[in-house]
């Protein structure tokens, strides 16, 4: 079993086993201009849960994924799946970015869009066959998209475009699911289509995490939750870890008056 | 002698010119369609000024050197160099500070192109007379081009054609999703360097043809002509690359006939005839066909609306409509409906109720979402769906 040394939030180096974790952050911390966005920063994902990050506007959610993946670059910290660097890692993890980062302009057809969760199995040059056409409309049919198959990107709704994302990553047959905000600015049947599917990959043993706005969902949809507001500040359960006093500290003053959590 | 032009009747030479520029179009055409896509045409326009520069110091040296000035791969090599640097700064200012991209090409652009002139400026003054081929790549010229050059040319545009048919499928992944494809494990930085060395390539190599001034229209108006015509990126690719293709050949033939036809400006100009006609024509994101799409659903909202107020008895207030209503003569010049006006204006009410009942039916409302005010229910539901809906209205009219 792989024992890795990494830098802990404080600074002390520590000996933790995250060779079973699919995603593991220590210390990880981003910066954008001279603030940092998230401050030393770990977390521990635990396979074949559904843990949902969460926080208000501007603490980090979207960041901490795009730090762990490497889509930025953090200024210390690092990100390891099942133990091992992002680079051997790659076949094994799906990104859903939020929808609005591309531009549905784009001249492309939906089943294009899903190819793409191909791209590793294909690579530069390696010819698309019709067994890996079968598959990415098998995905495509997982959320009930098949019928748009050959449709342009821009002509679809907001939920049918985060529909055709996770079709995309569903394409990759990851076992960790990184989802950016995919309930954002969707219809409520998009909603419940998605957590279907994620349910159902939760079901099959895959692992997914998802940075998630709606705290009056956590509870239905998740197994576990990740707050965080620039730093972290729970980690846990949602029975454990999603309680008024974790989104007191989350949240401060922010925290919607309707909302009321559980307190455990 | 504009025929003769076309289908290569002019000679050994001015074939291989034109065979030469056909081969840079494609190429051009190509690459400009994956810089237009990834939102990064503008860097064209810094990478070609920067050339000159490079151009100018190789002439120097080479002649320093007591080669011949105007040997075109050591030109070529040289305008790659400056255009790297220039790439290479536009690329620097826009990490180490905070200049936008085109700030930074702004600022490359004119301050490599003014010391390129002044480069250009002093070999004339020692070597008057000489220099005469240089002035040339600004605006491009075919004449006295030799053979080696033609070729050189077009193997030039076939090497990047070839190196972009390779890197296509990142290339594509990239400008439509930067930050998956840099999960998917594509180094997004090192693309976009290779699709930059492209770019430059294909600039350097069009230097001699279509001029350092005139070579990012070929890379920006094949793909944005291209782009009026279809909704998939390949063929949008592909077409770019035929446009860019075309306008190289018939500008290579034309200037041939006349050779005070400057080459660049005249396969520029064909370029533009080609965007042109795209622009007003295209079928798909042309102007004519969008304002044709617009004025169709326009007339057809103001004769349902039309039509439902005369159902109705109520009075049409838009001239625009009653229009409208005229010419398709359901309404009379006195504004009484025609005969045929109080059928179609039946009818509609009636689709209009079917369309009420259909979303308050427990298990057909789902396909109410596909009402828009416009589409007949005919063309929604089955003969046996609507019968089942017209008797639950009979019998909601019965009782």
């Amino acid at each position: 079993m792989a024992q890795v040394q990494l830098a802990a939030a404080h600074g002390q180096p520590v000996q933790d086993d995250v060779s079973q974790a699919p995603l593991a952050l220590r210390g990880v911390t981003v910066s954008y201009g001279a603030e940092p966005v998230v401050l030393s920063v770990d977390m521990t994902v635990v396979p074949g849960a559904m843990t949902a990050i969460i926080g208000p506007n501007g603490a980090g959610k979207s960041t901490l994924l795009k730090a762990a993946l490497g889509i930025v670059t953090p200024l210390a910290g690092q990100a390891r799946f099942w133990g091992t660097p992002l680079k051997t890692a790659r076949d094994r993890i799906a990104y859903v970015p939020q929808r609005a980062s591309v531009d549905w302009d784009f001249p492309t057809q939906v089943l294009d869009v899903v190819m793409m969760g191909l791209y590793r199995e294909l690579g530069l040059l390696r010819r698309v066959r019709p067994r890996h056409i079968a598959h990415a409309m098998q995905c495509l049919e997982r959320v009930g998209m098949a019928g748009f198959a050959d449709r342009q990107i821009g002509q679809l709704s907001g939920g049918q475009q985060q529909r055709v994302f996770l079709a995309r990553a569903l394409a990759q047959r990851a076992e960790l699911y990184l989802l950016d905000e995919p309930f954002a600015g969707v219809d409520a049947a998009t909603e419940m289509a998605i957590i279907d599917v994620l349910k159902s990959l939760r079901d099959d043993g895959k692992t997914v995490v998802a940075v998630h706005h709606d705290l009056s969902t956590v509870e239905a949809y998740f197994d576990r939750v990740f707050l965080i507001n620039r730093r972290r500040m729970a980690e846990g359960p949602v029975a454990e870890a999603f309680t008024s006093d974790a989104l007191q500290a989350t949240y401060g003053g922010r925290l919607s008056d309707g909302f009321v959590a559980r307190s455990a | 002698m504009l025929l003769d032009a076309l289908t290569l009747q002019l000679g050994y030479n001015a074939a291989l010119v034109a065979l030469g520029a056909s081969a840079l179009g494609f190429a051009a055409g190509t690459v400009g369609a994956f810089l237009y896509l990834r939102k990064r045409s503008l860097v064209s326009d810094a990478i070609s000024h920067a050339t000159l520069p490079g151009l100018a110091l190789a002439f120097i040296v080479m002649v320093a050197l007591g080669a011949d000035g105007r040997f075109l791969p050591g030109l070529l090599i040289g305008s790659a160099l400056s255009a790297w640097a220039g790439l290479w700064i536009t690329g620097w200012l826009g990490r180490a500070t905070r200049l936008t991209e085109d700030a930074a090409i702004g600022a490359v652009l004119s301050v490599f192109f003014g010391f390129g002139i002044v480069l250009l400026t002093v070999i004339q003054s020692i070597s008057a007379g000489r220099q005469a081929g240089l002035e040339g790549f600004l605006l491009g010229s075919t004449a006295g081009m030799l053979r080696s050059d033609a070729l050189l040319i077009a193997a030039g545009g076939a090497l990047v054609l070839l190196a972009t048919v390779l890197l296509r499928r990142p290339l594509l992944m990239t400008a439509f999703d930067e930050a998956y494809a840099r999960v998917q494990g594509v180094d997004t930085y090192r693309l976009d360097l290779a699709l930059m060395t492209l770019v430059m390539a294909v600039t350097v190599v069009g230097l001699k043809i279509v001029g350092l001034i005139l070579i990012v229209a070929l890379l920006i108006i094949p793909p944005v002509a291209a782009r009026f015509w279809s909704e998939n990126a390949p063929r949008v690719v592909l077409l770019s690359g035929v446009f860019g293709g075309l306008s190289g050949y018939a500008g290579a033939a034309l200037s041939a006939t006349a050779p005070d036809l400057p080459t660049g400006p005249i396969i520029v100009l064909l370029a533009f005839a080609l965007f042109a006609v795209s622009l007003l024509f295209a079928p798909l994101r042309g102007v004519l066909a969008a304002s044709l799409r617009h004025r169709r659903l326009q007339h057809k909202v103001h004769l349902r609306q039309g039509l439902l107020a005369i159902a109705h008895d109520q009075p049409i207030y838009e001239a625009v409509t009653r229009r409208m209503l005229r010419r398709a003569g359901l309404l009379r010049a006195d504004g009484m409906p025609t005969e045929s006006g109080r059928a179609e204006a039946a009818r509609a009410a009636f689709d209009e109720a079917r369309w009420h009942a259909l979303r308050r039916s427990g298990t057909l409302s789902e396909l109410a979402a596909r009402d828009d005010g416009l589409t007949r229910i005919e063309a929604v539901l089955t003969p046996d769906q609507i019968a089942t809906l017209d008797a639950r209205l009979s019998g909601r009219e019965a009782t």
